[in-house]
């Protein structure tokens, strides 16, 4: 069954499996994202996507909220920006980002939020907490001060490599991207060193060892591929 | 309008900022048409004079001395820009906030890398004190601009003063104006 709802005051008609997120996309209505990856089934943990959504008081995300018929959607709104600023200030503000020496700087999701919502500088105070690198993987690294706790890297290694190596350790800003049972990353028995964690993170977090800064390319758009290709078995393009 | 009374400063930054000034090329007859440099780390003036329109400031505060000047800045400056990424955020400077307080750093640069009578510096007025946490300049004092960038690109530097000079708001939006980094 089609649904009928507004955004923006646009009326649009999108199927009713389908997320606010989605039915903006394919209205070519933008809503910024950061923990959302194409391929990736959507946790609403990063809240880049709030939106206000007429006859509720709370702000809803885009990413895991079902359109419904008749609803008015509003996803551009003077208090929508204010906290998407706020969001992306207060992960700026979490670690160590130091995107003049970050090897995904001018590649970077994060820095590109940053600019796209008008951040000159953070109102937070820096929390510069002590987070190491890891690089015992022989191919791959994983620098946690660079880490913003998406999850990406975590649901691409379990819904698409099917590994399930990576997971979070920890409660809130304290938490922190493990390998198995919290080993070193080379030590893992699981990790089939696919590198689809690579290309899901956002950040310089995760990257290929020997890239130098501002050379780390992440491939997100190929994980998408790969999920559409699977489930259609369509593989040669 | 007279001219504007201009100040740069160089705190705990590279001076890449300032080099990245200077990459401003023949443009740099313009500026010194609309304005009069009274103090800057080019220029040989001792004391921070008052009244300054715009002072750009490059670097973190990181020791003893850019503390105390800073407030001075503020008291004779009608605007501070904080001027690139160390300013900005701490950047490259504040990196050794996470290592805990001035002395691990001090250690490591003065006592563990020494093989000889290794010591550090320590007479009165010669090196002044690291304080313990690298801070942005806003954090010590209230900033009315910033110019990101590591250092800022020239063009960047250039459309903020083109538009200090004429009286209005530069407008800092877009990758031009905004990237880190
Ligand atoms: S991850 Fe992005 S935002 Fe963070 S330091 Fe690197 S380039 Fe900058
Ligand atoms: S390389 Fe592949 S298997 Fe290893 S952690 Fe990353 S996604 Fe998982
Ligand atoms: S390592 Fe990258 S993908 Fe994984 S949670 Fe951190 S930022 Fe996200």
């Amino acid at each position: 069954m089609p649904r009928t709802l507004t955004i923006n005051g646009q009326e649009i008609s999108a199927r009713s499996d389908q997320t606010i997120l989605e039915a903006a996309r394919d209205a070519r209505i933008p809503i910024p994202v950061l923990c959302h990856l194409d391929g990736l089934t959507d946790v609403g943990a990063c809240r880049m996507c709030l939106v206000e959504v007429a006859g509720s008081n709370k702000l809803l995300p885009a990413c895991t909220t079902r359109v419904q018929e008749g609803m008015e959607v509003r996803t551009d709104t003077e208090r929508l920006r204010a906290y998407r600023r706020q969001i992306i200030e207060l992960l700026f503000a979490e670690r160590n980002h130091v995107c003049a020496v970050c090897v995904a700087n001018g590649h970077c999701e994060l820095q590109n939020l940053g600019i796209e919502v008008g951040m000159e500088h953070v109102r937070y105070d820096y929390l510069f907490p002590k987070l190491g690198v890891d690089l015992s993987h022989e191919r791959f690294g994983m620098d946690h001060n660079r880490c913003i706790l998406c999850t990406r890297c975590v649901r691409a290694c379990d819904q698409l490599e099917g590994a399930h190596t990576i997971d979070v350790m920890g409660r809130g800003a304290k938490s922190l991207i493990i390998h198995d049972m919290n080993v070193p990353w080379g030590e893992s028995i699981t990790c089939t060193s696919c590198g689809k964690c690579v290309m899901a993170c956002p950040t310089g977090a995760l990257f290929k060892q020997g890239s130098t800064v501002a050379e780390m390319v992440h491939d997100a758009e190929k994980l998408a591929f790969l999920k559409a290709a699977r489930e259609r078995k369509v593989w040669n393009v | 309008m007279g001219k504007l009374r201009f100040a740069s400063v160089w705190m705990g930054g590279c001076s890449g900022c300032h080099m990245s000034f200077l990459d401003l090329d023949e443009w740099l007859f313009d500026l010194a048409e609309a304005v009069e440099v009274v103090y800057s780390p080019v220029a040989d003036i001792k004391t921070f004079p008052e009244n300054v329109d715009v002072t750009l400031v490059e670097g973190a505060i990181a020791n003893q001395d850019h503390l105390e000047l800073i407030h001075t800045i503020r008291k004779n400056s009608r605007l501070v820009v904080s001027f690139g990424d160390c300013a900005v955020t701490g950047n490259v400077t504040a990196m050794r906030n996470p290592l805990g307080g001035a002395d691990v750093v001090l250690d490591r640069a003065y006592q563990d890398a020494q093989l000889l009578r290794p010591q550090v510096p320590h007479d009165d007025g010669i090196v002044p004190p690291l304080i313990d946490r690298v801070l942005p300049v806003h954090a010590v004092i209230p900033v009315d601009l910033y110019i990101p960038g590591c250092p800022p690109p020239a063009k960047r530097i250039r459309a903020v003063l083109q538009a200090l000079i004429e009286g209005k708001p530069p407008e800092m939006i877009g990758r031009e104006m905004l990237k880190f980094g």
